[in-house]
């Protein structure tokens, strides 16, 4: 297996998160490249190095990026994404607080090629303790004088999954509830207080310096054809030793498991493991076997990369019980605006709790899997359809398990 | 009113209405800065948050009660989130909340912590306490009594 660090390269370096260090080891060389290229051509070679979101979706950077006009009356603002509330993820924290200053680095590159003056982050409000490190990180920043061109402020969070998806964490940025947005037809930018903004997550930016400075074809070395490059892939759950560890895409799933994370927990085996966050259809172990890191590959069965933060667990594990867990969270964390969302997030919780205290039927199961499909493509966000794939992934794949429960 | 934000967060909010587009966007700046001051949110805060924020109290209010972390009654015991989603499920903190039980403390149920890799966790205040077993959470308790 081929260690790559691109995004985490300082991760290791004691004092990491200071300037000094930072500075030391790389950090703010790529801006010097800035002054080479015009914001266009730094979007072409973002587009170029085939830089894929690393907030869940996979979309091109490049493509959004072009979105936001290069001439404007109004002021263009970028707003970074750093709700990371997916269960399973905790990388963009290892990021802002091991080294915040390529976070720093990436906001200034993407704004002098969106033409924004001044970034937001938007930090879940759980994480207050890595904020104050990344705040630290920007106000060397701005003593530093590296800030003249730009501004950046850190927006915090209160509490709430559904914030981290786009448009709702830019009504939560202006102030009200985090309501998902209706998608406009045409492919435009997002908009906070009527200007054109672009979102990105944390991972996505702070990868944009090794790009500008090394070139597209540098990053494109590494990972698959339509996957180039790496991600911060985590793990947690059943497994010896958790934690984030960057990769290539295109790497083997259990390779990479068995190398970073020291195979499966007490030596026990694997049962079912879900790939990047609980929004993403669950695997079983011999799936996995096959499986290699990257979004075509997940998407050909039926699941999807997501964040990458892989959830393993082991012979032991209920899978009833897995899915009610992650049918509560849901529940809890459905925003309320669409009724097949609101109220089906709650029926299902309810059919898989009967099920789970040995109450339910056959017929409970169908019932599980017809009130899924009502919940699928039919509400504002793709936060129903998500808890429709789930439900059917699971179903699917531990059925046996479903009915010897009844 | 009763309730007047201090000095220090007064100077705060003149400073982030420089930075902002509109002075909406200082909604959740100045729920939290009222959280820290009272430990809670008040009706008479929300009240003195609009005339901040421009925006109507019924509105700071709405928004105030769609956020789980911000609180609309004083507190009286220590708040002790305990992460149940499922990466801390499966590392075991059914055990840590039944160890937390009985103990002088409220236990709330919370979401994924963004701590997955070090489960089980749980927050108080601000601090994530994490890879949890009953002995660290006699500790930690003890410490903060
Ligand atoms: C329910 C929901 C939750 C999301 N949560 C996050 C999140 O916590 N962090 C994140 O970066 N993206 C999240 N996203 C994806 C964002 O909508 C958005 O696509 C992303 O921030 C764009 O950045 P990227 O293209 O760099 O990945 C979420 C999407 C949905 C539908
Ligand atoms: S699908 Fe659910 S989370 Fe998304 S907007 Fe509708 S109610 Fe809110
Ligand atoms: S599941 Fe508990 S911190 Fe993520």
């Amino acid at each position: 297996m081929r260690e790559c660090k691109i995004v985490s390269r300082r991760f290791e370096l004691e004092k990491s998160y200071t300037l000094e260090v930072a500075k030391a080891n790389g950090a703010y060389e790529a801006l010097k490249k800035l002054k080479a290229y015009s914001p266009a051509e730094i979007i072409d070679i973002i587009t170029e190095a085939k830089l894929r979101g690393k907030g869940g979706g996979g979309a091109p950077a490049g493509s959004k990026w072009t979105l936001m006009p290069q001439k404007s009356d109004k002021p263009s603002f970028l707003a970074v994404n750093c709700d990371e509330s997916e269960p399973g993820t905790f990388k963009d924290r290892q990021i802002i607080s091991k080294d915040p200053h390529l976070l720093i680095e990436g906001i200034l590159i993407t704004c002098y090629a969106i033409r924004a003056k001044h970034a937001y982050i938007y930090i879940r409000g759980e994480y207050y303790q890595y904020q104050q490190i990344l705040q630290a990180a920007i106000d060397e920043a701005y003593s530093a004088g590296l800030l003249l061109e730009c501004d950046i402020t850190i927006h915090r969070g209160a509490g709430a999954y559904i914030c981290g998806e786009k448009s709702a964490l830019l009504e939560s940025m202006e102030g009200k509830r985090g309501h998902p947005r209706l998608k406009p037809k045409q492919k435009e930018p997002e908009w906070y207080f009527g200007n054109p903004t672009l979102v990105n997550n944390v991972e996505t930016i702070s990868t944009v310096p090794f790009i500008v400075q090394n070139g597209a074809d540098a990053y494109k070395a590494y990972g698959t054809e339509q996957s180039p490059g790496t991600l911060l892939f985590a793990m947690s759950g059943h497994v010896e030793k958790p934690g984030v560890y960057e990769a290539e895409f295109g790497t083997s799933m259990m390779e990479y498991i068995n190398h970073y994370g020291g195979g499966i927990k007490n030596g026990k085996k694997l049962k079912a493991l879900i790939p990047g966050g609980v929004s993403c259809g669950v695997l079983n172990a011999e799936e996995a076997e096959k499986l290699t890191l990257d979004y075509e590959a997940l998407r050909g069965v039926g699941s999807s990369l997501g964040t990458g933060g892989m959830i393993i667990m082991d012979e032991d594990t209920c899978m009833v019980t897995a899915l009610k867990n992650i049918l509560e969270f849901y529940h809890e964390e459905s925003c309320g605006q669409c009724t097949p969302c609101r109220e089906g997030t709650g029926w299902v919780d309810k059919l898989v709790g009967k099920i789970l205290d040995k109450r339910g039927s056959k017929a409970d199961i169908d019932k599980l899997l017809e009130v899924a499909d009502t919940m699928n493509g039919k509400t504002i966000c793709v936060f129903a359809p998500a808890v429709a794939t789930v439900i059917v992934s699971f179903i699917k794949r531990f059925r046996d398990e479903f009915e010897g429960a009844l | 009113m009763s309730f007047q934000f201090s000095e220090e967060n007064l100077q705060k909010i003149e400073a982030l209405k420089k930075r902002y587009p509109s002075p909406k966007a200082l909604t959740l700046p100045c729920l939290w800065m009222a959280e820290y001051q009272e430990g809670f949110i008040s009706l008479d805060a929300i009240e003195e948050i609009s005339t901040h924020t421009d925006t109507p109290p019924m509105e700071v209010y709405r928004v105030a009660t769609f956020y789980t972390m911000f609180h609309l009654e004083p507190q009286e015991k220590i708040n002790v989130q305990v992460c149940k989603t499922l990466s801390c499920k499966l590392c075991g903190s059914d055990e840590i909340e039944k160890h937390l039980q009985g103990k002088d403390v409220n236990i709330v149920h919370v979401e994924c912590l963004g701590s997955c890799g070090t489960a089980p966790v749980m927050q108080i205040e601000d601090v994530t306490y994490e890879d949890l077993t009953p002995e660290k959470v006699d500790m930690i308790l003890k410490e903060l009594k």
